[in-house]
């Protein structure tokens, strides 16, 4: 029986994670609210040291050394446009510890036979199954963003009967399990879990993963939470079930803010959408241009939006932007950056990009604030974004990005698109606003174009 | 059996707050809130913690170990991850809001 003071201590860090959760919902007291968790994870890491009388402390201190140290170096090093992956990858090795855990506990029980309860059996199925699935899932996710993969939804013939086969499986053994524990059931589960969590992202298109990283987050919640009850632990199950339960409802919202039905992210491309062959570039003619004249037109305009995307961060382009943007407002052109809720590769990641470049934030303009913009505007210039402004999204249902709301910059009385070549976006599909007669393409790295860019308006 | 009705009213009551304390987050914040409790659930750690610690065969520690390395990831490089994320969001509030030391920087 754990001591009172340590279930007291336990409930201590579990307050810290509620109200980390509630300061991380507003700007004002985000950072604050990621320490409190922090401290709360802290205080629960020393008490488990002090109360419980552990061997092979050695070891595990400097397993928890080694683990911080490349987490933190991991963290602190990574570009800030890959961070998407390295949240999935985070993600990804917490199920895969959740697994691992509930693997040796249903070690330690096999041999105690009818004396364990079969609803703690039954969670030791679930943690494994679970914690597997996210940890597999979340490996494929992190190989679409890193793009050591396709980024466009990877379907194959039996590819659902596949999933239906390797889901009775884990629950048919689950079942085992609950009826006469095992270990090498629990590997079987394990193993099959693997290859579900696969299956079930590689249909996902790569505009979606950040969706998918949401909801194999609750998984892994969830997967925590049910390794709380086999391990007699309260702080488990009120920190996995908090997330679990948080993690599914910020799921549903992202999905709502890109206009998506989570069903239709993660089954949609199976059954068949008439875009998803689309990835070739196009031979349809497109009007390109030259940097001095984008600074004419830039130059003497009154009102310029800009549209950042993925492919400004990229290239690292975010700071000659700002330059130009600056450089324009001395003229007295009035600009604006259009921020879509999904730029970049996750909600709120393009935000987070043009802090990076001590862009001011009362330039960054919201979707719904500014669409209505759009039709006074005698220029949008679209830097590295393509999804969000494309209008198949309005008008091709069946298209992986119908229904997502998007930036109308087909309004405006011009269009300039800086854009390395005719790829298609994120999301795999061909954009009609790049034909548009209003349209003008800018070739080139986003780096190289803005600087001379930036330099021939300088020339006016 | 009551005592799994206690476990099974934790559990319920956890799913309403986590619902209920994340209800009105910013679109902004999606990305900080997700790798926020994407840290949170590294507390799994308590748990390779447990059964490493009463480990009984090589195989087994050496197991242990493993989820010990991949649940001390996820925490700490969790919890990192976020607070970079939220410093470049600090410092650039907009000039009405309270000012506070810890953002000077």
């Amino acid at each position: 029986m754990t001591p009172t003071w340590v279930q007291l201590a336990y409930l201590l860090a579990a307050v810290c994670f509620i109200i980390a959760l509630k300061a991380l919902s507003s700007p004002r007291t985000a950072r604050r609210g990621n320490l409190i968790g922090a401290a709360g994870a802290l205080i629960a890491c020393v008490v488990v040291f002090w109360e419980t009388d552990l061997d092979h402390i050695g070891a595990i201190l400097s397993a928890i050394a080694g683990g911080a140290v490349a987490g933190a170096i991991g963290a602190r090093k990574v570009k800030m446009t890959q961070m998407p992956q390295l949240v999935a990858l985070f993600n990804g090795v917490g199920g895969g510890a959740a697994a691992l855990v509930a693997l040796l506990e249903l070690n330690d029980l096999a041999p105690l036979g009818s004396s364990v309860e079969e609803f703690t059996l039954a969670a030791t199925a679930f943690t494994i199954a679970v914690g597997a699935i996210s940890f597999a899932g979340s490996l494929v996710t992190f190989a679409k963003l890193q793009e050591l993969m396709t980024g466009r939804p990877v379907v194959f013939n039996g590819l659902p009967i596949a999933f239906g086969l390797s889901l009775l499986v884990v629950i048919a053994v689950s079942v085992l399990i609950v009826l006469d524990a095992a270990l090498w059931l629990g590997i079987v589960v394990c193993v099959v879990g693997l290859a579900l969590g696969a299956l079930l992202v590689l249909p996902v298109g790569g505009a979606d993963v950040p969706i998918v990283i949401s909801l194999l987050n609750a998984f892994t919640g969830l997967s925590v939470a049910a390794g709380g009850y086999v391990l007699d632990n309260t702080l488990l199950l009120v920190g996995g079930t908090l997330v679990g339960a948080s993690g599914t409802f910020l799921t549903k919202l992202m999905a709502n803010a890109m206009g998506r039905s989570l069903p239709n992210i993660l089954f949609g491309a199976l059954k068949g959408g008439s875009t998803l062959g689309a990835g070739e570039v196009s031979d349809r003619p497109v009007k390109s241009t030259s940097a001095d004249d984008v600074a004419i037109l830039l130059g003497y305009a009154e009102r310029v939006i800009i549209v950042p995307g993925y492919g400004l961060a990229v290239a690292q382009a975010q700071h000659s932007l700002r330059e130009l943007v600056d450089l324009l407002g001395e003229r007295g052109v009035q600009v604006d950056y259009a921020i879509h809720p999904v730029a970049g590769r996750m909600p709120g990641h393009m935000n987070v990009l043009l802090a990076e470049a001590q862009v001011p934030y009362e330039q960054l303009r919201e979707m719904d604030t500014i669409n209505g913009d759009f039709k006074h505007a005698d220029v949008v210039l679209v830097v590295g974004a393509n999804d969000v402004v494309n209008p198949a999204a309005r008008s091709t249902p069946g298209a992986p990005i119908y229904g997502m709301p998007i930036l109308n910059a087909d309004q405006a009385r011009q269009i300039v698109f800086m854009k390395r070549s005719m790829r298609p976006g994120f999301a795999g599909i061909e954009n009609d606003l790049l034909f548009d007669p209003k349209t003008t393409l800018l070739f080139g790295d986003a780096k190289d174009s803005m600087g001379s860019l930036v330099n021939a308006v300088k020339t006016l | 059996m009551t005592e799994s009705v206690v476990w099974l009213t934790i559990f319920v009551l956890s799913v309403f707050v986590g619902v209920e304390v994340i209800a009105k987050v910013s679109p902004t914040l999606h990305t900080p809130l997700m790798s926020g409790a994407n840290a949170i659930h590294g507390v799994i750690l308590i748990g390779a913690i447990l059964v490493t610690g009463t480990a009984d065969s090589t195989g087994a520690l050496v197991v242990g170990l493993v989820a010990v390395v991949l649940a001390t990831l996820n925490m700490v490089g969790g919890f990192v991850v976020t607070d970079r994320m939220l410093e470049m969001f600090s410092g650039r509030r907009r000039p009405t809001a309270r000012s506070e030391g810890e953002d000077s920087a």
